[in-house]
């Protein structure tokens, strides 16, 4: 029998709090799954730095890959299977793209591509077309297939239906990391009916529709994904973990290009600071790596860098105020030469953040042709765009909800041990 | 701070207007491509390169009033046209940003169509690409745009075109 239809003799099971149990029957999905590439996503947590606001948010970049395959594999061989417009040739493709969808994403990977200037696509696409075991899988299944799995996940493959299943505004992906994110943080947003969501699905030939009486469950679905981007993934003491996590690899990075004698060197970070990027160093790069060199980084002399550790570590965080950039900006520039002034590097320490720098994003009607939005197949067989039809998504699509904070250590604020004074001013001004 | 906002306002400042949010969307790409420095962080989706990063700074410039949009009806769908406002402009003062070229680049793809403009930042989504491997690209993804040849060809002199009004 061919590779890409061997079957194991016996189903494997994981068992998964979200889906209840992930099956698999194909030899290339455990095979892959087995990869060690695959194996590092379990040492990458999927929500970053939340867990210092949501304790539970412990789960990995694994268990939701794991998910968003499940997802897929219900799609393909429990809706789809039977329809005319779904070529089941497609169905490994499919399979293989959900799993290793997120394969390149690093540690804590939004603050550290930021930082770096780093894309976790384009690892994705190296990790599947260079020499990696995913790589030595995909191939045994025919040359030109790791490729294609790049294509789809790159969302540059002609099949776009295809593509679809996993990168849209109703795709596996956001359908896993909703109610992952949901269950393991323990918010009451998120739940939303997915059953009957893949239960109304149709394939298209360009992406996946929805039928008409299933409109209220995809309403629960934006409704859910609204919520929990303002209770979750924006959440303000998340964000202001991330600062902290920013300013560490800046620090860390210019005491790099400055000589600085580290005490412990980031032997691990040396390449991706000088912006070569080698995908075996960026494959040893892990949390529990990054987690090791704050904890060292400590005992650094440098006292910006041993400080926003000791801070990261043991979660003693930023404090922040509401800031109005359009009204206030003088006033940054004012808080600025006082933060110099008082001692303390406002480089670091006096941060400004807006809603813009977070990689999520909330339902957009596609208006003029920026991305392709959500269809409701009517029972004409006309499509008609979602928010032409529900009240309520039209209600929060339309809206445009954005905010700014300011982060700054209200403990060295408050220290009137020196420049009294001036902390006094910057105090009146930051209103704390 | 708002750094690159201000960027975006000298791309509002230089062009005057800009209408329609996919022209701006594949100035900001073509721009970034051919090295002016925005930061924000592209995919390709259906209709080509696109920054959900850029759309977000967008309405926040909008909430801040320091640009004004403003949407109207054109047949069967709406536009938006963008302008920067007087706060806008009095803000950039204070940012100092200062972009060698981009004024004239920015405003040399004002002029440009957004099909144009669509094709231009697809051809160079995959510049690693062979000419052949790109206009195969284009034939299927863009099939429904229609996209000949002879548009492809003018979308690589015009890449030239740019790039040679750096140097």
């Amino acid at each position: 029998m061919e590779y890409s239809n061997s079957k194991l003799k016996e189903e494997k099971v994981f068992k998964d709090p979200v889906h209840r149990y992930i099956h698999v029957r194909d030899l290339v999905i455990w095979d892959l799954i087995g990869t060690k590439e695959f194996q590092r996503l379990r040492r990458i947590r999927q929500l970053g730095t939340t867990y210092l606001t949501f304790h539970g948010a412990e789960h990995s970049r694994f268990t939701h890959s794991l998910g968003v395959y499940e997802i897929v594999r219900r799609i393909v061989d429990d809706v789809f299977a039977e329809r005319p417009e779904w070529n089941k040739e497609d169905r490994l493709l499919s399979l293989c793209a959900a799993l290793l969808h997120d394969v390149g994403h690093g540690p804590f990977s939004h603050s550290f591509e930021k930082v770096f200037h780093l894309d976790h696509e384009a690892f994705t696409k190296e990790i599947i077309l260079g020499e990696t075991e995913i790589n030595a899988v995909l191939s045994k299944v025919h040359k030109g297939f790791p490729k294609q799995v790049a294509e789809v996940i790159g969302k540059t493959h002609e099949n776009k239906l295809v593509v679809s299943l996993i990168s849209s505004q109703i795709d596996a992906d956001r359908m896993d990391y909703l109610q992952r994110d949901a269950y393991f943080t323990g918010v009451s947003y998120g739940h939303f009916d997915m059953e009957r969501l893949l239960r109304v699905m149709r394939p298209r030939e360009d992406q996946v529709v929805f039928k008409q009486s299933g409109m209220h469950a995809v309403e629960d679905y934006i409704m859910s994904r609204y919520q929990m981007y303002w209770q979750v993934y924006f959440h303000p003491v998340t964000r202001s973990a991330e600062v902290l996590l920013t300013k560490i690899l800046h620090r860390a990075k210019e005491l790099n290009q400055q000589n600085y004698p580290f005490t412990y060197p980031p032997l691990h970070f040396y390449s991706i600071f000088q912006e070569k990027y080698i995908l075996a160093d960026y494959l040893k790069l892990d949390e529990a790596v990054m987690l090791y060199y704050f904890q060292v980084w400590q005992e650094e002399k440098d006292p910006v860098l041993s400080d926003l550790c000791r801070r990261f570590v043991n979660r003693d965080l930023f404090k922040y105020v509401e800031f109005d950039p359009a009204k206030e900006y003088r006033k940054h520039s004012e808080l600025e030469a006082l933060f110099k002034k008082a001692g303390i590097d406002p480089e670091y320490y006096l941060v400004f953040d807006s809603s813009s720098d977070l990689p999520y994003d909330f339902y957009r009607p596609g208006e003029e042709e920026e991305r392709l939005p959500i269809y409701l197949l009517m029972n004409t067989g006309e499509l008609r765009e979602l928010s032409r039809e529900s009240d309520i998504v039209d209600a929060i699509s339309g809206k445009r909800r954005t905010d700014h904070k300011l982060y700054f250590p209200a403990d060295l604020l408050t220290d009137d041990s020196s420049k009294r004074n001036i902390k006094r001013q910057i105090r009146s001004i930051l209103e704390i | 701070m708002l750094k690159e906002h201000a960027k975006l306002m000298g791309v509002f400042a230089a062009c005057g207007e800009v209408i329609g949010r996919k022209k701006l969307q594949k100035m900001i790409y073509i721009a970034k491509k051919i090295s002016f420095p925005f930061q924000e962080k592209f995919e390709f989706h259906f209709y080509g390169p696109y920054s959900e990063e850029l759309t977000l700074r967008v309405e926040e410039l909008c909430n801040m009033e320091f640009i004004d949009e403003v949407r109207e009806k054109k047949g069967g769908y709406y536009q938006y046209r963008y302008t920067l406002t007087t706060e806008g402009e009095a803000f950039l003062e204070h940012a100092a940003v200062d972009i060698p070229c981009l004024r004239e680049t920015v405003a040399e793809m004002n002029n440009q169509s957004a099909r144009f403009l669509e094709l231009v930042s697809t051809v160079l989504y995959f510049d690693t690409l062979t000419k052949e491997e790109v206009a195969e690209k284009i034939f299927t993804l863009k099939r429904k745009q229609r996209y000949t040849e002879e548009e492809i060809q003018e979308a690589y002199t015009y890449i030239e075109k740019l790039k040679n009004n750096l140097q």
